[in-house]
This record gives structure tokens, sequence and C-alpha cells, in this order.
């Protein structure tokens, strides 16, 4: 389980760069971080999973063993900051095709003023 | 660098990326295990002190609130920055008349809209529960608060520009967003001149599982809540415009 979990972490984290390295189109460029940005996701759940356990809400039940808290509040900051940088990228790839008529980063070479 | 060297050089560090990662996992604790230090104190703190029975609210809002502050703020200026992005530009001045209008009259299939319109008071109800109770069960601000965006923006699903532009008066969301931010700056500088440390709590801690109960922590949420609704209102209102009324002119450079 260990093992399936960190090797899927680490999977999502290189196939992301593998997609942002080979990218032809901007918008897949940052699909492909969010991809990247996935495996952190895994890895932190992962590492504050306890066996046996719930969530750790303690409103209508009282769960005798919970989960690790802090990871899932990282967790939160996590996918926070990636819908902002995701919306800050989409931006800047739609002037990028107002400015240049092309998201292919590959053909965008030029400086330009 | 062409592509096949690019591709050479991602395969050498992907390598090494991947033994380190290999490296570290093999050094993690056990997957499963039962030993959580920081967790348990975490857990400790919310229920016996804090009376905040949802425990990774506790963690956000009360025990690293200042790390949210942080990241509150993050959002903050990702936004101003896709609002500076998707300004209008001088040559876009000249908007197409037509394209606009043509936005406008565009209306989807009667069915859609009706589902539109019904699950419109519904998501909202949701959006407005899951802000009020985020100190109670899992939920709170952040994920209200893009509930009550969606709820929106099912308007534009629904009765097209026209409906979602005359619902949703931008510049009153963009002042709400303001205050959303800057509110969560005031109480922690209350908590500052109160208690001597910011964000501290300065509201009653009242009882575990109690509507008003965890102190900060739901005025807090609530505050998040306006500013993420209204940042993500603010951010896909500027989206929406690009692609309603400059999206159809073709690039006019290169």
């Amino acid at each position: 389980m260990r093992i399936l979990l960190f090797c899927c972490a680490g999977w999502l984290l290189l196939i992301g760069c593998y997609g942002m390295v080979t990218s032809r189109n901007i918008i897949h460029t940052v699909i492909s971080l969010v991809v990247c940005q996935s495996s952190t996701y895994l890895i932190l759940l992962g590492i504050g999973y306890r066996s046996g356990a719930t969530a750790p809400v303690y409103s209508d039940t009282t769960p005798s063993k919970v989960v690790d808290p802090v990871v899932q509040a990282l967790c939160l900051t996590d996918i926070v900051v990636s819908a902002t940088i995701i919306a800050l990228f989409l931006a800047l790839a739609l002037q990028t095709h107002k400015r240049h008529g092309t998201i292919d980063p590959d053909e965008l070479t030029a400086l330009r003023g | 660098m062409s592509r096949r060297i690019r591709l050479g050089v991602f395969a050498v560090g992907a390598c090494a990326v991947g033994t380190m990662l290999v490296i570290a996992f093999t050094g993690l604790p056990s997957f499963g295990t039962q030993r959580h230090p920081y967790g348990d104190r975490a857990v400790h703190m919310s229920v016996h002190k804090q009376t905040t029975s949802n425990v990774v609210s506790s963690v956000n809002f009360d025990q690293r609130a200042t790390d949210t502050l942080g990241e509150e703020f993050i959002l903050f200026t990702a936004v101003v920055g896709t609002l500076v992005l998707l300004r209008e530009l001088r040559e876009e001045d000249e908007r197409d008349e037509s394209q606009e209008k043509r936005q406008i009259a565009a209306r989807g299939l009667p069915s859609t809209a009706l589902v539109s319109y019904v699950m419109l008071g519904v998501t909202t109800l949701v959006g407005l529960y899951v802000v009020a109770h985020g100190h109670l069960s899992p939920g709170g601000g952040f994920q209200g608060g893009v509930v009550l965006a969606t709820a929106i923006h099912l308007l534009y699903v629904g009765g097209g520009y026209a409906a979602i532009r005359r619902a949703r008066p931008v510049p009153v969301y963009e002042i709400l967003e303001a205050l959303g931010a800057g509110g969560f700056v005031v109480l922690g500088l209350a908590g500052t001149l109160l208690t001597g440390d910011l964000l501290a709590n300065v509201l009653p801690m009242g009882r575990l599982g109690d509507i008003l109960s965890g102190g900060d922590v739901e005025l807090l949420n609530l505050l998040v809540g306006v500013e993420v609704a209204s940042a993500f209102i603010v951010v896909l209102s500027r989206f929406l415009e690009q692609y309603a009324v400059v999206g159809a002119r073709r690039p006019t450079t290169r």
C-alpha cells in the first residue's frame, strides 16, 4: 500500500514534468503543472494517514482514532494556491495568444516590445 | 534547444529526482502509522482548549492562523495580478459591438435554464451552510466560497452573459474581496491589542459542537468565504469579458 501510494505520487510529479517539457500548448503546460502539484496532495494525505482512523471532526460523534489534521490543513492551503496560480497562468496564456497569435511555447522565441 | 536535447536533459533530471524520491520515501514513517505527534497535539488543542469540532478548521484558523493570513494574501495578490493581466489594452478600446450583442443575446436551452435556476438556489444554500458550519463540520470559508461563486455562475449557464452581467455588479465584489482580506487583518490585530498575540481568540469559546463556539474560527471563516467567493467572481468576470467582448477579434499583431 505504501509503495503504491508513494510510487503514484512520484509518477504524477514526473509525468507532469514530462508534460511541461514536451508541451506544444501553454494551456497544456498549465494543466501539467497542476498534475505535478497533485502529487503533493497524495504525499501529504499519505503521510497523515492512520490505519483504521476516520476524519478529524468531532461534531456528531467522538471518533477514537482520527487521521492527522495538520497535513489536511496543509493540503487545503496547497489546493488554494494551486487554484490561484491556474487563474494567473491562464490569464498569461490569454494575453500571450493576443500578442503573439500562438500559444505554442516553441514558437514564442523572440522578445517583443 | 531542440526537442531531442530537451528530452535528454529531462530524462537525466527525472532519473535524479526519481532516485532522490525513492531515498526520501524509504525514510518516511510507515504508511498508516499510529504515531502522529503533531496531529495528536492539534486534536487535543482543538477539542479541549479551543472547542472547535472540525480540527482542520482549528489548525487553519486558530493554531496556524498566521499562515492562513499569508495564504489569503497569496490569493489576493494572484487575483490582482490576474486583473492587471486581463485589463483591456489600449488597442482594444474599440469593442466589437456586434459580438458583444450576440453574446448578450445568446441563451441556452429552456431545460438547461430551468435546471440552472433550480440549482442556483440549492447551490447558494449549500455554500452558505458550508461557510457557516466551517468550525463544526467539514468545509469552511475556502470551500464554501468556491461553492457560492459557482452558484452565481449557474446564471451564465442558464441565462447567458446578459443574466450574469445583470446579477453581478463586479465593483461590489471587488470591494467585498478587499473587505474580506482586510477584515482578517483587523481581527488579527484585535487579538494583538486585547491579548498581545496576533490572531489570538477574542471571541468567547462556547461549548464544543455549538454553532457559537470555537472563538474567532467561524468569524475568520466567514471573512475568508466572502473573500474567496468575491475573488472567483471577479476573476471569472474578467475571463468572461475577454471571451464575450474582446475574444472574438482576431489577434492583430504578427
